[in-house]
């Protein structure tokens, strides 16, 4: 059984299909890029595994946890899946070190000192360890989103969804977060990530997904998908012609 | 003949002043608790619920709090049930209150932006783990000045409750006129005694304004 297997999925805003039938299955430690234009539904199909949007017809399962639309099945799922965005989404209000320990006190009923031991070490992991103090305001995107991993990863998930975690930085942020990224990714973390980092994806993905008008339009490894495309899309999107 | 000085008159008012006072506090206390239930059924899940909520905000914001304060007076009375003046004074602000707070919070509310609920729901929050502990707290630093400065509606608004016969400020104000005939100086009394509640209150609203914003800062 794959860890998180997605059947058939269907997403519609009204008459506006924009998931058309989305098939994919994610082994554990797995590292999936998920490439396409904007509006093809890549970050959709990625909002809709952890529930944040709600899909229309087919089925998605994390681990054996079905996704089904109610606050009991909800958190089951999404305590086995973790998601990081392109805005970071930091609760401003909250240091770094209350950031990651929020949820765990909250969420999973965890002691006071055991969820601040956790939220060091995870701040440790990404780099930040001492960022404990500060404030979001206080850091730097960069730092900002690597935070917002640790948080995730302070929940203990078994796959993560990255949703273009990087494309609100300036650019020479990016090379901090995705190290931590690729670091994850080598301890054997499942990852899907809808990115625009192409040579990222190259480096360290196990598999490319292209995404075109709601459909997995080319699938494969890396090697075959950016060495040969073989849709005309696909092409089109890489600039090989 | 008995001669009042304005001393007399005075300490009247503010023999008065008291139950302005009182019924300012209750309202707003009674409303911002009532307020906020009307703020979680305003912002539910529930179709039904946001509906209701909805259309109490739009009732009692669209219906004059006099009418209100008549209705709450005798309109129980037609059914039996004797309301004394404060009940229903206290009883219409209440309502009326809750219906303006709830829709001021709701803004401050819909202010926060929308990463946030994500972000804590992606983490397994239910929702009113994510209202107790991410959206009100920073929502509530936003709610803090137009709250203070509505509570100055709420200290004029009781000023109507002399209609129905709730011995206020206003009232003791058309009772002490009636002893005195002095109109003039006992209702420019009754406005300074006003005045100098409400004042405070919209100082520190303007100031709560500039300290939360100024600083810019969430923490």
């Amino acid at each position: 059984m794959s860890l998180i297997e997605i059947t058939e999925v269907r997403k519609s805003y009204g008459t506006n299909e924009v998931l058309k039938g989305i098939n994919l299955d994610v082994e554990p430690g797995e590292v999936i890029a998920i490439i396409g234009k904007s509006g093809s539904g890549k970050s959709t199909l990625l909002r809709c595994i952890n529930g944040l949007e709600t899909i229309t017809q087919g089925s998605i399962s994390v681990a054996g946890a079905q996704l089904i639309d109610d606050e009991v099945h909800l958190k089951a799922l999404r305590l086995k899946v973790g998601m990081i965005f392109q805005q970071f989404n930091l609760f401003p209000h909250l240091t770094a070190g209350g950031n990651v320990m929020l949820s765990q006190s909250v969420v999973k009923k965890t002691a006071k000192a055991e969820a601040e031991a956790m939220a060091r070490k995870m701040l440790d992991r990404v780099g930040l360890g001492h960022k404990f103090e500060a404030y979001p305001d206080e850091l730097s995107g960069g730092q900002q989103q690597r935070v917002a991993i640790a948080r995730a990863l302070a929940m203990q998930p078994i796959a993560l969804l990255c949703d273009e975690i990087t494309s609100a930085l300036d650019p020479e942020l990016v090379a901090e977060v995705l190290a931590v990224v690729r670091e994850l990714a080598a301890e054997g973390m499942t990852l899907l990530m809808v990115t625009h980092e192409m040579k990222f994806a190259r480096d360290v993905c196990s598999r490319v997904v292209f995404m075109h008008q709601g459909r997995v339009h080319e699938i494969g490894r890396p090697e075959e998908v950016f060495a040969n495309p073989k849709t005309p899309e696909l092409q089109q999107f890489l600039g090989v012609h | 003949m008995i001669e009042f000085s304005t001393w007399d008159i005075l300490r009247n008012l503010l023999l008065a002043t008291r139950w302005t006072i009182l019924l300012s506090l209750v309202s707003f206390v009674g409303g911002g608790a009532v307020g906020l239930l009307l703020l979680f059924l305003r912002i539910s899940k529930r179709k039904a619920a946001r509906a209701f909520a909805k259309y109490y905000i739009e009732l009692f914001q669209g219906t004059p709090l006099l009418m209100q304060l008549f209705l709450a007076f005798f309109g129980l009375g037609l059914f039996g049930i004797d309301v004394p003046a404060w009940l229903a004074a206290g009883l219409a602000l209440v309502l009326w209150t809750a219906s303006f707070l709830a829709e001021i919070w709701r803004g401050c509310v819909e202010s926060i932006a929308r990463g946030q609920w994500e972000a804590s729901a992606s983490l397994g929050m239910g929702r009113l783990q994510q209202m107790r502990y991410v959206i009100l707290p920073q929502a509530l630093k936003i709610a803090v000045p137009p709250t203070v400065g509505f509570s100055v509606q709420v200290v004029k608004g009781t000023a109507l409750t002399s209609i129905i016969g709730f011995v206020e400020l206003s009232k003791a104000g058309t009772v002490v006129t009636n002893a005195t005939f002095q109109p003039f100086t006992v209702y420019g009394l009754v406005a300074l005694i006003y005045f100098a509640l409400c004042w405070p209150l919209s100082k520190s609203s303007q100031i709560l304004e500039r300290k939360l914003n100024v600083a810019h800062r969430n923490h």
